[in-house]
C-alpha cells in the first residue's frame, strides 16, 4: 500500500482526491489546504487528517508519494522539498513558471531515484496514444506541419478574481491552456528547437493572455503552429485538437477520434483503409478502475502509483518532460516581446515603381 | 418509473463519439423549436418521460410546458443536477468561495459560515446542500419530477472521496421537500451501491453505463451483470448504444435481457431514431414477456418463471 498525501485542494486537488482514494494501492494518509473551511468539511465528513501547512503534512505522515496541486507559483518549493525528503511526486501542469528550475528538479528527482510525473493528461487520452502510435510507425511518412488547437469557456467576462488571473502566479491562458497543446505537441513529435510569431492576447483578462498562438520551428524543417483561447464559449469545456500533415496524409484527433487520410498512392501497410477514415473513443479507451471525469485523469494517476509500485521510472509525463514544456512556455514568453517586422504599407508594385523611376529619371 | 426515457445529451452538444457531430448538434437545438419539435416527437412516440440536466436552457422547455398542460398532460421531468459545467467554469473564473456564493440564493447564509472557520457545523453545510438543490429546481416548478437525479460528476466526486453522507442529505431533501425519489447517476456503480446500502438507502435508483462493450463500466461488464441480477437496486441503463459503438438492435437486446433493468434512457438527434429505438425495446420486451418457457428438469429459471437465462 502506497501512503500518498495531497496539497491543494482545488479543483484538480479535489479530482486526484476521489481518485486516488479510491485506488486499491493507495492510501491517502494527509491533506492540506490554506482554505480551512475545505479542511474542516473534508475532515469532518472522512475523518481524513487535515493540515494547512504542507510541511507539517510532510513532517507528520509517513508518506511514500505526494500529489501537488497548488497554485502553480508554489510548484517548484514544495516539489524540492518533497524530494529531499525522497518522496515520489506527482505535480499539476505547469511544473515550474521558471523553467531553468524546471531542468533541475527533473534532474535531482532522476539522481535520487524517485517518480516523478506531471499531470499532462492528455498523455493518456487513448485517441492521442493512437496518433501517436500511427507517427512512430511513419503512418504519414515525412511529417511537414502540426496544428494544435485547444479553445475552451474559462475567462469570458472582464473580472480578476483567482490566481489564475495573475501572470506572476502562473495565470494566463498560456499556463493553463496552451501549455497542454504545447506537451502534446511535444509528446507526438518531439520538442521545437525555436518558436517565432508568439502572440498573447487580452480579450477580458486585465493582467494575463486570454488567447495564445505560436509558430513552432523543429529539426529537419517540420513546422508546427499553437493555437489557444480560453475566452471561447462556443465550445462547453476545453476541446484540444491536433491536426498533423505528412508526406502520405493526414490525421486528425481529439478526444473522441482519430480521423486519418491517408493518401492511395502512399503504398501504406500500416492504415486499413486509404482515404478518409475515422475511429473513435470507443476502440481506444482502456478501463480503468475508477472514472470521474474522463478515463485519463485515472490513468495517469494509475501509472504514477505502479511505477512506485513496480520500481519502473515513469516515461510519459516525466518532470524532465514537462521541463521541456516549461522550455517552450518560456520561448513563446520571449518570442512574444521580439520586434516585429512592420507592415510597410507604402509599397508599389514593379509596374509602378518602373514608372515612377522612369518618371523620376525624367525629372532628373 | 416509466420503462423508457427520453434523454437531453443531443441537446446540449455533447456527443461522447464526436466533438463534429457534438458542434452541429449544439448548432441545430440552438433553436429550442428543433428541442421541442424532437421532444414532441418522443412524447407522440409514448415516451413520457424527459430525463434533463439542469442546464439553464432547460428552464425554456419547462416553459413551453407551463404553458401547454393539455399537450403534455402526462409528461414528467426527471431532473439530474447539477450542471457541473457551470459550477466548475466558476470555480475557475471566481475562486471556490466567489463560485458557491454565486449560486446561494441568500447572500448572508455562505459569509455566515464562513464565519464559523474552523468550527462549521454540519447543519450549515447541509442548509447549504439544500439550498444549491432548491436552486437547481427552481426551474421546474409546477411540473412533475418524481425522480430527481444527482449527476455523476457529483455522485463520483463524493462517492471518491467518501462524503457518504451528501447522498442522505439529498435523499432526504428530495424527499421532504420535493415528494420525489432520490436517483444516483455513477460510472461507478458497484461502488456506489456498497456504500448506498451502507448509509440505508433501501432499493436505490442508479443510473449508469450499461452496455454490451462495457464502455464506462467501472469494474467491467461481467460484475456489472451480477451486480444486476443479484442485488437490490433500480438500475437504469444509459450509454446502452456506447455512443453508437453498439447496432441498436444488439445494445437494446443486450440491456431488455437483463430483466432487473427498470429503465432505458436514450438521447437522439432524429425522430427516425426515436422511433427505431423505442421499437426495439417494444419488441425485445414484448418478447421477453411472452416467451413460453419449456419445462426442462432442472433448468433455472428466472423468479416469475419466465423471461430470459442469464
Amino acid at each position: 500500500m502506497i501512503n500518498v498525501g495531497l496539497i491543494g485542494l482545488g479543483k484538480m486537488g479535489l479530482s486526484h482526491l476521489a481518485i486516488v482514494n479510491a485506488h486499491p494501492d493507495a492510501k491517502l494518509i494527509g491533506v492540506c489546504d490554506t482554505a480551512n473551511y475545505l479542511c474542516s468539511i473534508l475532515h469532518k465528513y472522512t475523518g481524513t487528517q487535515v493540515f494547512s501547512n504542507y510541511r507539517e503534512l510532510l513532517d507528520q505522515k509517513p508518506l511514500d508519494a505526494i500529489i501537488i496541486a497548488t497554485p502553480s507559483r508554489f510548484h517548484s518549493e514544495i516539489v524540492r522539498e518533497a524530494l529531499h525528503r525522497n518522496l515520489h511526486v506527482f505535480c499539476e501542469k505547469p511544473f515550474c513558471l521558471d523553467a531553468a528550475e524546471g531542468l533541475e528538479l527533473a534532474d535531482l528527482a532522476d539522481r535520487k531515484g524517485l517518480i516523478n510525473q506531471v499531470g499532462y493528461h492528455y498523455r493518456f487520452v487513448g485517441a492521442f496514444n493512437e496518433a501517436k502510435r500511427l507517427l512512430d510507425v511513419h503512418a504519414l511518412g515525412r511529417l511537414h506541419h502540426v496544428r494544435v488547437e485547444a479553445y475552451g469557456p474559462v475567462v469570458l467576462r472582464p473580472k480578476a478574481a483567482t490566481w489564475r488571473a495573475k501572470g506572476s502566479e502562473g495565470g494566463g491562458c498560456l499556463y493553463d491552456y496552451a501549455c497542454h497543446a504545447i506537451d502534446i505537441m511535444n509528446y507526438l513529435v518531439g520538442m521545437p528547437e525555436a518558436v517565432s510569431g508568439a502572440v498573447l492576447n487580452k480579450v477580458f483578462s486585465q493582467h494575463v493572455d486570454d488567447e495564445v498562438y505560436a509558430t513552432m520551428h523543429f529539426a529537419g524543417g517540420l513546422t508546427g503552429t499553437i493555437a489557444a483561447n480560453w475566452s471561447d464559449d462556443s465550445v462547453r469545456r476545453m476541446s484540444m485538437q491536433v491536426t498533423l500533415w505528412g508526406t502520405n496524409g493526414r490525421i486528425i484527433v481529439d478526444r473522441q477520434e482519430v480521423k486519418t487520410f491517408i493518401r492511395a498512392k502512399a503504398e501504406n501497410t500500416i492504415v486499413e483503409k486509404t482515404g478518409w477514415d475515422t475511429r473513435y473513443t470507443t476502440d481506444f479507451h482502456s478501463d480503468v478502475w475508477y472514472y470521474l471525469r474522463g478515463e485519463e485523469y485515472s490513468a495517469q494517476l494509475d501509472y504514477f502509483l505502479q511505477c512506485i509500485v513496480e520500481g519502473r521510472p515513469e516515461s510519459v509525463s516525466s518532470f524532465a518532460s514537462a521541463a521541456q514544456t516549461d522550455c517552450v512556455i518560456s520561448a513563446i514568453l520571449q518570442n512574444a516581446n521580439d520586434p516585429k517586422r512592420r507592415v510597410d504599407s507604402r509599397l508599389t508594385t514593379p509596374s509602378r515603381r518602373g514608372l515612377l523611376s522612369s518618371v523620376n529619371g525624367a525629372l532628373r | 418509473m416509466d420503462r423508457i426515457l427520453f434523454g437531453d445529451n443531443q441537446f446540449f452538444g455533447i456527443n461522447h463519439m464526436s466533438e463534429e457531430k457534438a458542434r452541429a448538434q449544439a448548432m441545430r437545438f440552438g433553436d429550442l423549436r428543433e428541442i421541442i419539435d424532437l421532444l414532441d416527437a418522443a412524447y407522440d412516440s409514448g415516451i413520457h418521460v424527459f430525463m434533463c440536466t439542469t442546464h439553464d436552457r432547460i428552464s425554456e422547455i419547462c416553459a413551453h410546458v407551463r404553458l401547454h398542460p393539455e399537450r403534455y398532460s402526462e409528461l414528467e421531468f426527471y431532473p439530474c443536477m447539477p450542471y457541473a459545467h457551470k459550477y466548475a467554469n466558476a470555480v475557475t473564473e471566481h475562486g471556490m468561495i466567489e463560485a458557491l456564493k454565486r449560486f446561494l440564493p441568500a447572500e448572508g447564509t455562505f459569509s455566515a459560515l464562513l464565519r464559523g472557520g474552523l468550527s462549521i457545523a454540519t447543519r450549515d453545510i447541509e442548509g447549504m446542500a439544500r439550498l444549491l438543490i432548491d436552486a437547481e429546481m427552481k426551474m421546474f416548478s409546477g411540473l412533475r419530477t418524481p425522480v430527481i437525479f444527482l449527476q455523476n460528476v457529483v455522485t463520483d466526486l463524493l462517492l471518491g472521496i467518501g462524503i457518504k453522507d451528501a447522498f442522505r442529505i439529498f435523499a432526504d431533501h428530495v424527499h421532504e421537500r420535493y415528494n420525489a425519489e432520490p436517483g444516483f447517476i455513477t460510472m461507478n456503480m458497484p461502488r456506489l451501491l456498497d456504500v448506498l446500502e451502507e448509509i440505508g438507502i433501501p432499493n436505490p435508483i442508479i443510473c449508469a453505463n450499461i452496455n454490451k462493450i462495457g464502455f464506462r463500466m467501472c469494474g467491467g461488464v461481467q460484475l456489472y451483470e451480477e451486480e444486476i441480477a443479484s442485488r437490490n437496486f433500480r438500475p437504469v441503463a444509459m450509454s446502452v448504444l456506447a455512443s453508437g459503438a453498439i447496432t441498436p438492435h444488439e445494445a437494446i437486446e443486450y440491456v431488455c435481457r437483463q430483466k432487473k433493468i427498470q429503465s432505458i434512457v436514450f438521447g437522439a438527434s432524429s425522430k427516425q431514431h426515436i422511433k427505431e429505438i423505442k421499437q426495439h425495446i417494444d419488441a425485445f420486451d414484448g418478447r421477453a414477456q411472452n416467451l413460453v418457457t419449456p419445462i426442462v428438469p432442472g433448468r433455472r429459471v428466472s423468479s416469475n418463471g419466465i423471461g430470459w437465462h442469464q
